[in-house]
């Protein structure tokens, strides 16, 4: 893979790439201490990229690399509370804790299919909302009007807050009796009834999650798409303008192609962060979410360090890597994205 | 004459948006701005409760207002201590990942090596592991660590550190990485040829150049450090807690004591917003040139 990847950088990359590419081009008689001085700053120089890349590397390898290889490893033992001091001593039971996992009749297999889902459901849903409030608030502070920056600037409010300060502060507002939340509903509106609904528990908790992801989440699109906006020419408009294109027309001609490239990228963030979120859940809810709720990173963390299976649990985040590399790959491909983003 | 003013008019602002826009923009950022603020309002108007009120039901109106809660969350749980670690963590993670991501960035910017790609391509993907999958062989790892060397990751500030900092780094390089390709090449040629190594270049050049790209990794490195809760649950003792753990103190078997949840969920989150919304500028002048191309 690696010769193959790099005969393929070789050939695509900017002729500006190295400006010391080939220190012979400069041909002049060299004499020899010279030559020697060239030769070993040639080594130095072959060197370098390696050395800057290697502090990213080994820190790369120590947190996520080598963790997630022994994680992999666990994955096919019967590791219980008992093996944490050595976790080389829980017995090899190869598949087992897969089988657990994915046999939908028993009730491990059933509870994680069923987290599964709801988080595809929670994932599909926040992105969505998040991808349109964002794109929407960034298209409609595009062009300037009073008090612009100040509204751009607190919109990022939510992306700034700390998530627990953010979320613990939803928790108050969702509370059964005396929240916000069933004060508006209950008491001002006079919806749903007289009894108060509950919020952070049972099928209702979805909503109050998704409510709380997007909040936190939409900012985060809507600074990608600005950022983007910025890059199309002004003189674009103005053409567009004098030809006769209205506002509508303007933004559905130019802006929203404009920002199609970094919709790919942004979505595919989006989808990560949003199915691998633990902490909205996990500052909303406690330790153990309701089931409505109870998206798949919390899922696992209870599995793991609530009921002591470490084994089940990261055969279940192995799996749940699987599923993401896959969607990944397959985004990556459908789109065309890989090749650039390697490159970038 | 008047017709010629009205074709004045007209050529003069030609971008001007009709009505219907107007008000469909003024309805929308209407809306969203109530959405955003509303827990905003709720932290602020709690923080400023009686504990009376504010255990009782929702009232938009305080019925009296007090600054005790502010006067009594260092008491309740070590706030300060905290918030301290914290800083410590957050800003240590965020010095740190800036510069290796300065130097990873430049390296794959500037150079042509054997295994660039898969560099990349390694880096790119490490956002999408779950963290879940790593707590726990990180921590038997830092656990291994410090009974084998007597360096203890495990509970320290400096294990924290060294996660957090990995956390950032992957989107800083990659932001960085556009952000450097942005900077003509011929700058540190020009440099180089007046003597600069290529280190030399790229700290009087390059840096200097691609300075609003680094200020925006930096603040995500912060903020990602300052927010985590996963990691700092269960790589942190007693003394090292950060703010993240320390907030669920407030709440104790007999009470919750909302009005300084509140208070200090408003105290722990002025640093970032006031430090975020300062650099705001240049976190989207970086992501126009680094992620967003």
């Amino acid at each position: 893979m690696s010769a193959h990847t790099d005969t393929d950088t070789h050939t695509r990359t900017d002729p500006h790439a190295d400006p010391h590419a080939d220190p012979h081009t400069k041909a002049h008689a060299a004499a020899r201490p010279l030559a020697r001085a060239r030769r070993t700053g040639r080594v130095r120089r072959a060197a370098l990229p390696y050395l800057l890349l290697l502090p990213a590397l080994l820190l790369e390898l120590l947190i996520h690399l080598a963790p997630m290889a022994m994680g992999i490893v666990m994955s096919f033992r019967q590791l219980t509370q008992f093996f944490i001091r050595d976790w080389t001593g829980a017995a090899w039971t190869g598949l087992a804790n897969y089988e657990l996992a994915v046999d939908v009749n028993k009730p491990v297999g059933e509870a994680l299919l069923g987290s599964f889902l709801t988080t595809c459901l929670f994932t599909l849903l926040s992105v969505g909302l998040c991808w349109l409030l964002g794109t929407a608030a960034a298209v409609f502070t595009q062009e300037s009007f009073r008090g612009r920056g100040a509204l751009r600037a607190l919109f990022l409010v939510p992306y700034a807050l700390p998530v627990y300060a953010a979320v613990i502060t939803w928790a108050f507002m969702f509370q059964r009796d005396n929240g916000l939340v069933n004060h508006v509903l209950h008491d001002q509106l006079g919806l749903g009834g007289a009894d108060h609904t509950f919020w952070l528990l049972g099928d209702n908790s979805f909503w109050a999650l998704l409510t709380v992801s997007v909040w936190k989440g939409w900012p985060f699109a809507f600074l990608i798409v600005t950022a983007a906006l910025q890059n199309i020419p002004k003189e674009l408009y103005e053409a567009a303008a004098l030809d006769g294109a209205g506002s509508w027309q303007r933004i559905r001609r130019i802006t929203l192609p404009s920002v199609g490239a970094v919709n790919q990228v942004l979505l595919l963030v989006l989808f990560l962060w949003t199915f691998n979120d633990f902490n909205t859940p996990f500052v909303l809810f406690g330790k153990a979410a309701p089931e409505a709720a109870d998206l798949i990173s919390l899922h696992i963390y209870q599995s793991s360090f609530v009921t002591w299976n470490f084994g089940a649990g990261a055969a279940m985040s192995v799996l749940l890597l699987l599923f993401l590399l896959l969607v990944t790959a397959g985004y990556l491909v459908l789109t065309g994205r890989g090749r650039r983003n390697a490159d970038a | 004459m008047p017709d010629r003013r009205r074709a004045r008019a007209r050529t003069r602002s030609p971008l001007a948006p009709p009505p219907s826009f107007r008000v469909v923009r003024a309805v929308f950022l209407t809306l969203l701005t109530g959405f955003v603020l509303l827990p905003v309002y709720v932290m602020v108007t709690s923080s400023l409760k009686p504990l009376g009120d504010v255990s009782g039901r929702f009232r938009w109106i305080p019925s009296g207002l007090t600054v005790r809660p502010y006067a009594d969350i260092w008491h309740t749980v070590p706030l300060a201590r905290y918030f301290v670690n914290s800083l410590i963590v957050a800003g240590a993670a965020t010095v740190c990942s800036v510069v290796i991501a300065v130097f990873a960035a430049y390296a794959v910017s500037r150079y042509r090596f054997r295994g660039k790609r898969l560099f990349t391509v390694t880096v790119l993907s490490t956002q999408m592991f779950p963290g879940i999958l790593f707590l726990l062989p990180l921590f038997l790892i830092f656990v291994n660590i410090g009974n084998s060397t007597g360096v203890a990751l495990y509970g320290s500030r400096g294990g924290l550190i060294l996660t957090y900092l990995t956390f950032s780094l992957p989107f800083s390089i990659w932001m960085l990485i556009g952000y450097f390709d942005s900077v003509p090449r011929d700058l540190d040629e020009a440099a180089t040829v007046d003597g600069c190594g290529p280190l030399g270049a790229l700290v009087r050049v390059v840096i200097p150049a691609a300075a609003p790209g680094i200020v925006a990794v930096a603040v995500y490195a912060f903020m990602t450090a300052w927010g985590e809760v996963l990691f700092a649950s269960v790589m942190t003792n007693d003394t090292t807690r950060t703010l993240a753990v320390g907030l669920q103190g407030y709440s104790t078997q007999n009470d919750v004591y909302w009005n300084q949840i509140m208070a200090a969920s408003l105290v722990v989150s002025i640093p970032v917003v006031a430090g975020f919304l300062l650099l705001q500028r240049y976190l989207v002048a970086g992501l126009t040139a680094g992620a967003v191309k």
